[in-house]
């Protein structure tokens, strides 16, 4: 069996965040069951002292291996009261190191948690007609087109 | 922490009778087989004896088994031995095992063959005619499993056999009124993987009436590293590989002594295996009811009745194979999936997809398979953690 980090194990056994939330903010939905992985997020902004917005609360529902249900997890941990500027800018790759490392052919877990964040806040941006920066806009259609062309032979 | 083994499909623990039978042939008697001198003659005595017992169990003669050292290698044998030229054409099944898949792809790929792939139904099973729609002059090899390694479910192999001579016989039949010399009427050659069959079901060859047959040690509480195939006297086979003069010339390499001997003593405690069979049946069944009774929107992938009596294969819906698998094996449940994630290839089993199951069924599917130790405890406390563990996913899940 694939060697898990005891964090990892946690996580899955006991994840944070999870659970539809009610009268989100926006959502973020990536992955697919050809695949066999399906992330969705949810989040509510609000505000800090300074009248930044900021991801104050954050949920997630996972269709997935213990990777993928480890890696949500710990994004809903990561990013909960960051402001949507550090959101955009989340790196994934704190999403591996805090989970102590992944196998290899799971790392695309963190990948698909990272991509539900910005799924779910160019949800926020463009709901609320608030300017999206070019990298959002960009990653937005990649996955866009990537969920039209899926097929069988393409995971 | 509890231990509960559910993976003899996978592979099963060494049985005590298979280990001692191994034992002598490390240390004390380590001659090579071939050797004329009284440790080789030791060694060789191992060796016959242990075809003996496979000819028994098999109802063949002892110079109709050849060893190799696995299924896998019984299995390419089966399939490139028979290929002697191009231009042929092969049938097999969608829900062989990688070992039969696998080679056949290879000559496919390499524009050797042609090959049909014959579809299954949604209870998994081969439809006997289209094995005889599928036939064709150039037909050399047919080779259908005997038991699915993923759902268990049995094929109609002597029936399979019974059409396969039945062409045989309409080509002597023309040969004879044509007075044309022809010397291919023992085609197609017949295989079946009887690996998963072995233990539970009836493997002699006469009355299923198949030309080449595969089996493996540790599947049969033998030890890993050994197969053998069973090849009918006159069946036309070419070595693989090439070396010295062993197994008759088709399979040379030094005789694996000890592992052959474990081989020979696990098949012969196979016989007289009713009351076994009935007792995992049994179990087998709790495991079943209790499963598709206690967890909502299950199902069961294969045959119900077709199927050996030792493997459970179900979907759960709305979870991921994987994540039940780890959840399980936390609970010291060990079991197998056939979701992708596990297997590292990013695509869920072809033998479950071939069934017509949608990606989600496929990725949420579940292979219990019981074996001789398997224990009445044991289910229960199965049947105790996996509603938890299915209803914990599920509230994590976002399809309901």
């Amino acid at each position: 069996m694939i060697p898990y980090s005891k964090k990892v194990l946690q996580h899955f056994n006991k994840p944070h965040n999870y659970g539809k939330m009610k009268m989100p903010d926006a959502v973020g939905e990536v992955g697919n069951l050809i695949c066999g992985d399906i992330m969705r997020l949810y989040i509510k902004v609000g505000k800090n002292a300074k009248k930044q917005e900021i991801i104050k609360d954050i949920k997630f529902e996972t269709y997935g291996c213990l990777s993928a249900i480890a890696s949500s997890s710990m994004l809903t941990d990561l990013v909960k009261g960051k402001t949507i500027e550090q959101a955009i800018n989340f790196d994934r790759q704190e999403i591996v190191q805090e989970l102590g490392g992944l196998p290899p052919i799971k790392i695309h877990c963190s990948v698909l948690a990272g991509d539900a964040l910005l799924e779910a806040i160019y949800n926020y941006l463009s709901k609320n007609k608030k300017p999206i920066p070019e990298k959002l806009t960009k990653r937005h259609q990649q996955l866009q087109k990537e969920k039209e062309t899926i097929n069988k032979n393409h995971c | 922490m509890k231990q509960v083994y559910l993976d003899y499909a996978a592979t099963t623990p060494q049985s005590p009778e298979a280990t001692k039978a191994m034992r002598p042939y490390f240390e004390k008697h380590y001659g090579n087989a071939s050797s004329l001198h009284q440790f080789g003659q030791r060694a060789r005595e191992a060796v016959e004896a242990s075809r003996q017992n496979i000819a028994k169990f098999l109802n063949c003669s002892m110079a109709e088994v050849f060893f190799t050292g696995s299924a896998t290698e019984a299995d390419n044998l089966a399939i490139l031995g028979v290929i002697k030229s191009s231009k042929l054409h092969i049938i097999t099944t969608a829900i062989e095992h990688p070992a039969v898949l696998e080679p056949i792809k290879r000559l496919e790929k390499l524009g050797e063959i042609e090959v049909t792939y014959l579809p299954v139904s949604r209870d998994g099973l081969v439809k006997v005619e289209d094995i005889e729609k599928a036939i064709r002059p150039n037909t050399v090899l047919v080779s259908i499993m005997y038991a699915n390694n993923e759902i268990g479910v049995v094929q109609p192999i002597a029936e399979i056999a019974k059409i396969i001579r039945n062409f045989r016989n309409s080509k002597i039949q023309e040969i004879i009124t044509k007075q044309i010399s022809n010397s291919n009427n023992q085609y197609p050659i017949f295989h079946t993987d009887a690996v998963q069959a072995v233990n539970y079901l009836d493997c002699d060859v006469q009355k299923l009436g198949v030309d080449l047959l595969t089996l493996s040690g540790h599947k049969i509480y033998g030890p890993k590293g050994v197969g053998a195939l069973y090849v009918k006297k006159g069946a036309a086979l070419e070595p693989i590989m090439f070396g010295g003069h062993q197994e008759q010339g088709l399979r040379p390499s030094t005789e694996n002594v000890a592992a052959i001997a474990g081989l020979g003593a696990a098949i012969a405690t196979i016989s007289n295996r009713k009351s076994q069979i009935a007792n995992i049946k049994k179990l087998r069944d709790k495991l079943l009811d209790g499963i598709l009774k206690n967890i909502p929107k299950t199902s069961l992938n294969g045959s119900a009745d077709n199927r050996l009596p030792n493997n459970v294969n179900i979907s759960f819906s709305g979870v991921e194979g994987e994540s039940i698998l780890m959840a399980l094996d936390q609970k010291g449940v060990c079991v197998s999936t056939g979701s992708a994630c596990a297997s590292g290839s990013l695509q869920p089993s072809h033998v479950l997809m071939a069934l017509g199951l949608s990606h989600q069924q496929a990725h949420g599917s579940i292979r219990f398979s019981l074996g001789k130790y398997t224990t009445k405890e044991e289910i229960d406390y199965v049947l105790k953690v996996l509603p938890d563990i299915i209803k914990r996913l599920r509230a994590i899940s976002p399809i309901k």
